[in-house]
């Protein structure tokens, strides 16, 4: 299986790497990892004329803590987020997350960039960063731009990018010291998409949930916030009834595509299980 | 499509060639460099096959363009063995126990046990396992490929292999 043609380019810059995808216009993709595109190219389910290589550009790379925000370079690749001390102690759900995500050898090239930007429902990253409030900043030939997480993903592939704009660094909001986490994905084998995955972020006092995120993977064309779920168990222990209300609440957004993962009624239903799983986990985990 | 200059250093040799943008890292390798030990199976990033040491990384080579290795530092199945000529540990891992039936999947699993014993030099059997989740090996089980890394990570750390009981 072998690509069709496509002239390469690897500019130094973020201004640079701009101004080639403006000026190549719909033919020219940016490549981050790989993972994802290159195979659409080998099975020229993809067959872009131009490819902007971002690898050149090292103002795209790394992780640094401002105030109260980890801000992550478009560029880091999975493999590092496995070995930031700051996300271990920061964002543990993140490191939680990226060893759910394919094989080592990936990990070593896919981006979290790559990972949040391309639209694919099956990405795991996505619904992590509407649970944990991340917002994206976009660069493009007019200038740069925040948008959150949560406003990001249109539909199946679509995103609120514009031609020509790149995504360049995330940040995420610490989460208060103390909050539990758990990301719950159920997956066929090692390196599979998920059948169902949910993330839970919340804190806890006296044995009661005081706030709650839920994100879900896979279950819809593009992640899901599962608000309704999330207030079902503010102020509760996570009794098993509660648990059963916010997975019930959950699965009244979800639309999983039936495939080889299983039929809708299936996935939905494991969808429930993931929630109530996450949701268990994470409060084991809060202090 | 013009072809681009290409330099590395595979093997600890520089070397260089022509190659399309298009051309895969795997097929530049065993086209145009004549080296066929890294194996190409499934084409789809899955089965790891191709799994080669790139600037400390292993990449499945089918799933990076050559001109991406442009400058890097590569080290492919042909340069494992010792500089006298004789088995690596890790070779001698898979001599010993039995760590391989058809072969196929081999040089891939060498090269990625290569990088995780340089990352993680006594790993836990989970940790190997976990580990080789890339690779993909129809014959074995997986279980001699296990034993062939833990073989190799003791003689590697100068300890007695002792093999668990089954």
């Amino acid at each position: 299986m072998i690509p069709g043609p496509f002239s390469y380019h690897r500019p130094a810059t973020v201004t640079d790497a701009v101004k080639l995808l403006s000026t190549l216009g719909d033919e020219a993709r940016p490549l981050a990892g790989g993972h994802s595109l290159v195979p659409m190219m080998k099975l020229r389910l993809a067959t872009p004329e131009h490819l902007v290589d971002l690898h050149g550009i090292a103002g795209l790379k790394g992780i640094r803590r401002e105030g109260d925000t980890i801000v992550i370079g478009a560029m880091t690749t999975q493999h590092e987020l496995l070995a930031s001390d700051e996300i271990s102690k920061s964002l543990p759900i993140l490191n939680e997350t990226a060893l759910l995500i394919a094989d080592p050898q990936v990990r070593y090239r896919g981006t979290i960039g790559g990972n949040v930007a391309n639209g694919d429902p099956g990405n795991d990253m996505p619904a992590l960063m509407m649970t944990l409030g991340a917002s994206y900043r976009l660069e493009g030939a007019s200038g740069a731009r925040e948008v959150a997480a949560g406003e990001f993903y249109q539909g199946a592939y679509f995103t609120a990018l514009e031609p020509g704009e790149l995504l360049t660094s995330i940040s995420i909001p610490v989460p208060a010291a103390g909050h539990g986490y758990a990301y719950e994905k159920l997956k066929r084998k090692v390196g599979d998409y998920a059948t169902a995955a949910a993330a839970v972020v919340l804190t806890m006092a006296g044995g009661k949930v005081v706030t709650c995120q839920i994100g879900l993977t896979n279950l819809g064309e593009t992640p899901l916030l599962a608000e309704d779920a999330a207030k079902a168990v503010i102020g509760t222990s996570l009794d098993p009834a509660t648990l059963r209300k916010a997975a019930a609440a959950a699965e009244a957004i979800m639309s999983p595509a039936a495939d080889g993962r299983g039929p809708v009624e299936y996935r939905k239903h494991v969808g429930g299980i993931m929630v109530m799983r996450a949701l268990q986990r994470a409060a084991g985990r809060a202090s | 499509m013009a072809k681009t200059h290409i330099t590395m250093k595979v093997n600890g040799a520089e070397v260089e060639g022509l190659a399309e943008p298009r051309t895969l890292l795997v097929h530049f390798i065993r086209e145009n460099l004549q080296m066929t030990g890294t194996h190409i199976g499934c084409e789809t990033t899955h089965c790891g096959a191709c799994t080669v040491d790139i600037d400390g990384m292993s990449v499945k080579s089918c799933t990076m363009f050559a001109v991406q290795a442009n400058g890097s530092d590569i080290t492919t199945i042909e340069g494992m063995a010792n500089a006298d000529g004789t088995l690596s540990a890790l070779q001698e891992g898979f001599r010993m126990m039995h760590g391989l039936q058809c072969g196929f999947c081999t040089p891939g699993m060498v090269m990625r046990a290569h990088r995780l014993l340089k990352e993680n030099p006594s790993p836990t059997e989970a940790e190997i396992r976990m580990g080789i989740s890339g690779n993909i090996c129809r014959c074995t089980g997986y279980q001699n490929i296990v034993k062939a890394i833990q073989y190799a990570a003791a003689k590697i750390n100068g300890v007695e292999f002792q093999e668990a009981a089954e």
